[in-house]
């Protein structure tokens, strides 16, 4: 079971908790976030075309098509 | 021609002239990448049969079964094509408020305020009483707000109002890892997408998302710029990003190597907190749902809306795209689910769709059905 539960601890305890964690991630290497932005832009533009929600696809392929009746054509 | 260049130069998203000011990010690098224009979003299936609030749902990976849990104890295995319930099983406790399925399509897991999750084998019988098989994992100190399988039906993730993520085995009910950071209960969490190695990123009320090396346990990020409770996380389809939904009504995506928040999705006019969001299957679209009973769709790059799906009676607890990306499916306090898709006219012409979109805005048409 784990071992803490959050109501149980103190405001003490919690930024202890915080400045630790802060310690740690003061020594991150972190990149460019013009570079992140571009590779972001990057990987969807490059999977865009295959996505089924941005593109649409045909009623016929469509697995959730409407269930017989008329078809508007 | 003169006309169709009227009606689009008429049809300019508000929403952009109102994000010059707020330009993040990601926006900024994306302004020559062509606009996606408005789309239009219909409701294919409605699933009925919870008698109570729809707290939760998963897809199952064979992109046709969907389980789904409510606040009265039922959790449900649906076949979205047909509609037609599969399995049921009533849990001891109500709002059964995580609920997966397994990579296998063989079992689901599910749990709430039992403090507990369980592992459900699903039968092919189905006569079975699923109950009868069913498997005690998990076990916290407060209630489960979201569960997930790892890469395989082994082991399983949870997270706990007890302020807990933890690593369990199924076989076993053992626990492999438990992970502390979070100051007040964690109500989602999710994993890495399998390429990117073993991590998962947490949300909670006390407004963090903390990024966890599921190994060591260690807590490796942690971002707090939300005002409000994290009520979802969700990674972004290639892993080095995530989206946030939370209560200050405002979604917002991350970056893990830059180790900030690089794009935020709010218009002044949504003033609901986000209950839940996932991805498209190529990353430009998430789709957020809202407690204003509404679902946006928001261009990820472009920072504006692209569509509002109107149709659930009752606030959107959960949105789920389904694993090949061709639908996405809601679960609403209004006890349904709905699965919709992008809708497309066959022999569709861009002329048609703007005139269709700008009737339905112009006249505020809800559940439109042709």
């Amino acid at each position: 079971m784990p071992v803490i539960n959050v109501e149980d601890l103190t405001d003490l305890d919690k930024a202890k908790m915080e400045v630790t964690q802060l310690k740690i991630e003061v020594t991150l290497e972190r990149a460019k976030v013009s570079k992140c932005c571009e590779e972001i832009s990057e990987y969807i533009q490059s999977g865009a075309d295959e996505d089924p929600l941005v593109k649409g696809i045909p009623e016929e392929k469509n697995p959730f098509k409407e269930k017989g009746g008329c078809v508007i054509c | 021609y003169q006309s169709r260049l009227i009606i689009k130069s008429i049809f300019i998203d508000i929403s952009v002239i109102h994000l010059f000011v707020f330009l993040t990010l990601v926006h900024q690098v994306a302004e020559k990448i062509e606009a996606l224009g408005q789309f239009v979003m219909k409701t294919r299936r409605t699933l009925k049969g919870h008698g109570n609030k729809v707290l939760c749902m998963d897809w199952c990976r064979d992109k046709r079964r969907i389980v789904s849990s409510s606040q009265d104890g039922k959790v449900i295995v649906w076949d979205a094509y047909t509609t037609n319930k599969e399995h049921a099983v009533t849990m001891p406790c109500t709002w059964v408020m995580a609920c997966a399925y397994a990579p296998s399509g063989c079992a689901v897991a599910c749990g709430g305020l039992d403090n507990k999750c369980s592992v459900y084998p699903l039968s092919l019988d189905k006569n079975e009483n699923l109950a009868a098989k069913k498997k005690s994992v998990a076990m916290h100190t407060n209630y489960l707000s979201s569960c997930s399988f790892t890469n395989s039906d082994m082991q399983i993730l949870t997270s706990s109002g007890d302020g807990t993520c933890a690593l369990w085995d199924v076989e076993s009910g053992q626990l492999l890892q438990s992970f502390h950071g979070h100051s007040a209960d964690v109500l989602s969490l999710n994993l890495a997408p399998s390429e990117t190695g073993n991590t998962f990123v947490s949300g909670g009320c006390d407004k963090k998302a903390n990024v966890w090396d599921m190994r060591s346990g260690q807590n490796v990020q942690s971002f707090e710029t939300h005002e409000s409770d994290i009520n979802c996380v969700k990674y972004y389809p290639s892993g080095d990003a995530f989206a946030t939904g939370s209560d200050d009504a405002t979604c917002r995506l991350y970056d893990l190597r830059a180790d900030r928040e690089v794009a935020i999705y709010s218009k002044e006019s949504i003033i609901f907190g986000a209950s839940s969001v996932d991805f498209s299957l190529s990353g430009r679209l998430l789709f957020a749902g809202y407690n204003d009973y509404t679902i946006n769709v928001w261009d990820v790059l472009k920072g504006t809306r692209v569509a509002i799906l109107f149709g659930h009676e009752n606030r959107v607890s959960s949105v789920r795209v389904s694993p090949d990306g061709t639908a996405f499916c809601s679960g609403s306090w209004d006890s349904t689910l709905r699965v919709s898709v992008r809708f497309r006219f066959s022999g569709e012409s861009d002329l048609r769709n703007i005139l269709y979109s700008m009737v339905l805005l112009f006249t505020g048409i809800r559940d439109y059905r042709w």
